[in-house]
């Protein structure tokens, strides 16, 4: 949570898609000042964040953002949140036109241990990835490298990116080292 | 269940004339209120609660030990109740033109034209801002400069809608449950279709009727039976009645009741024109149709809620098709628009308009902890 606080701004208006519990928001708001909204699905994430004193907004995601104005948050965040979504790639815009930033943040199936249970002819299932691939809420399935190749299609400027592996920052190779994806970036 | 106990109705007089929205004036009259727990010595816990149409003052706790004499919304305010009566001063006013106390259409009209008689279909047409600054003359005179918080479901959050936009700075928190920024067309049909049932019955004399000693409770009765069908979901009207019939054999009868559903409506309209009064059920539809505070701002709800400054929880049903979470997510947006403090609930309920007075724990969850953040702000001295 500290690594993708450290990419925010400090003071920034914040749209958190996917907000969970609103953890990261009220950090967000306690020590790097910043305000906005966090968008939830979940009754008990709802709840929890109402009870952590953070702006949340009953939504669901896949019905898009109708309810923001252009460029209207400093960053739009979209942790853990892209792979459950049907509407990948029209979400992408949507954080793109909502924000002058987006921050992305998914697991990389590409990760060396998810490419060996591919190669041992198994869909992968690891800490990050507990799913069996029957029950799986990752409905898209991307990588590292996946992820550029849509964000330059689709006019995205990627302004940072890595990979997160056991908490630490993966810069060299992140596509095969690092199980989580992280990307920064405006619309170009 | 009732854990506040028994409570008493208070009334407050105002002989300074009201000016209202039409342009006419209430020149004087009586405000009755109920009021729950203890104001701090600060004056910061003071939470006013709005009614809607049929409700009134008496929100909580019981007369003279009765349990069916329970409050409107019993379940919500009390001692550690999500409204917790131990933190919090709740406020309850009936709104002017209401049949329960405060001046309405049975009371005498004081213009000295009228010779005494009540004023019947000459009270003042009254509007949600009229009754905003009637509760806030009320909460002056209770030595309350700002509420912790303003809360109204319905018509009672169009009441907390136009607290914020027209005393921004004497309320924190403004918590308006299954509301609308104005009523759609289809929502003032069925109010029209209830006011030509009152009308038209030959008993509502013009609404002078009380001086013919009778009650127009054909009209009264038609009215409340299409407004409680709109209260209630599909769903939750084929769950509690489905077709099941009055007896096990069909009369084949036009005008006797044959299925449930049936019996319930007349039984419900029975009971409402047992109690309620006509022009006060005119009244208030008629505020319910005139609210529509984006109007003045060319209907840009964004424009509107510019003043605004207190903290929004807005609160929704799925299954509330007349007061449906769309209505609900346009005064989100306009709030986000402007930078406002929002949150918003869409509860996934299935009693339709209704479930805003039921104790869903989704809905009293997330009223529980918006009154808990309010009480820790009243503590850290927000």
């Amino acid at each position: 949570m500290e690594l993708i606080a450290e990419l925010v701004p400090a003071g920034s208006r914040v749209l958190d898609l996917g907000c969970g519990n609103g953890e990261l928001l009220a950090h967000l708001r306690d020590h790097r000042q910043c305000s906005g909204y966090g968008i939830e699905i979940d009754d008990a994430n709802v709840l929890a964040c109402e009870q952590r004193g953070v702006n949340v907004v009953q939504l669901n995601l896949e019905e898009g953002l109708a309810l923001f104005e252009d460029r209207s948050f400093d960053v739009v965040l979209q942790l853990d949140t892209l792979q459950h979504l049907r509407n990948t790639e029209k979400m992408l815009s949507e954080t793109a036109r909502v924000g002058r930033i987006g921050i992305v943040s998914f697991p990389n199936f590409a990760h060396w241990p998810n490419r060996l249970h591919v190669v041992g002819g198994r869909m992968p299932v690891t800490r990050v990835l507990p799913y069996e691939w029957y029950d799986t809420p990752n409905i898209r399935v991307g990588t590292y490298a996946d992820f550029e190749v849509l964000a330059r299609r689709d006019g995205l400027r990627i302004l940072d990116s890595f990979g997160i592996q056991n908490g630490a920052v993966v810069r060299r190779w992140p596509n095969l080292l690092a199980s989580v994806a992280v990307f920064k970036f405006e619309r170009s | 269940m009732t854990t506040l106990g028994d409570v008493q109705p208070q009334s407050m007089h105002f002989a300074e004339p009201l000016p209202l929205k039409s342009g006419a004036e209430l020149r004087d009259y009586t405000l009755v209120y109920e009021t729950y727990g203890t104001l701090a010595a600060d004056r910061r816990n003071a939470v006013l609660v709005c009614h809607a149409l049929n409700a009134s003052h008496h929100a909580a706790g019981t007369y003279g030990g009765d349990p069916k004499s329970e409050g409107w919304w019993d379940n919500l305010i009390g001692p550690g109740k999500p409204l917790d009566t131990r933190r919090f001063f709740v406020i309850s006013v009936n709104n002017l033109g209401s049949c329960f106390g405060s001046t309405g259409p049975m009371h005498a009209n004081p213009d000295p034209a009228a010779g005494g008689r009540r004023y019947g279909a000459d009270f003042p047409v009254v509007t949600v801002e009229d009754w905003v600054d009637a509760q806030a003359r009320l909460i002056d005179a209770l030595g309350i400069d700002e509420l912790a918080a303003v809360l109204g479901g319905s018509l009672g959050g169009m009441q907390a809608l136009a607290w914020a936009l027209r005393y921004p700075t004497r309320l924190r928190h403004c918590i308006a449950v299954a509301t609308a920024p104005n009523l759609s067309a289809q929502n003032i049909a069925f109010n029209e279709v209830a006011r030509r049932a009152i009308v038209t019955d030959p008993d509502f004399h013009g609404g002078h009727f009380y001086e013919h000693s009778v009650v127009p409770k054909r009209g009264l009765r038609v009215a409340r039976m299409i407004g409680h069908i709109t209260y209630l979901s599909d769903d939750a009207m084929e769950a509690k009645f489905g077709r099941d019939r009055q007896a096990a054999a069909l009369g084949y009868t036009t005008q006797d009741i044959e299925f449930q559903i049936e019996g319930y409506l007349r039984y419900q309209g029975d009971k409402f024109s047992e109690y309620f009064d006509a022009n006060t059920y005119l009244l208030i539809t008629r505020a319910l149709d005139y609210f529509d505070p984006a109007f003045a701002h060319g209907g840009d709800l964004a424009a509107t809620f510019a003043p605004a400054s207190a903290k929004f929880l807005l609160i929704s049903f799925t299954t509330d098709w007349r007061f449906a979470p769309a209505r609900s997510r346009e005064i989100v947006k306009a709030l986000v628009d402007n930078r406002l403090e929002v949150s918003y609930a869409e509860i996934a309920a299935p009693h339709g308009h209704d479930a805003f007075l039921l104790d869903d724990a989704r809905y009293h969850g997330v009223l529980r902890a918006r009154f808990e953040r309010i009480a820790a702000e009243i503590r850290n001295g927000k």
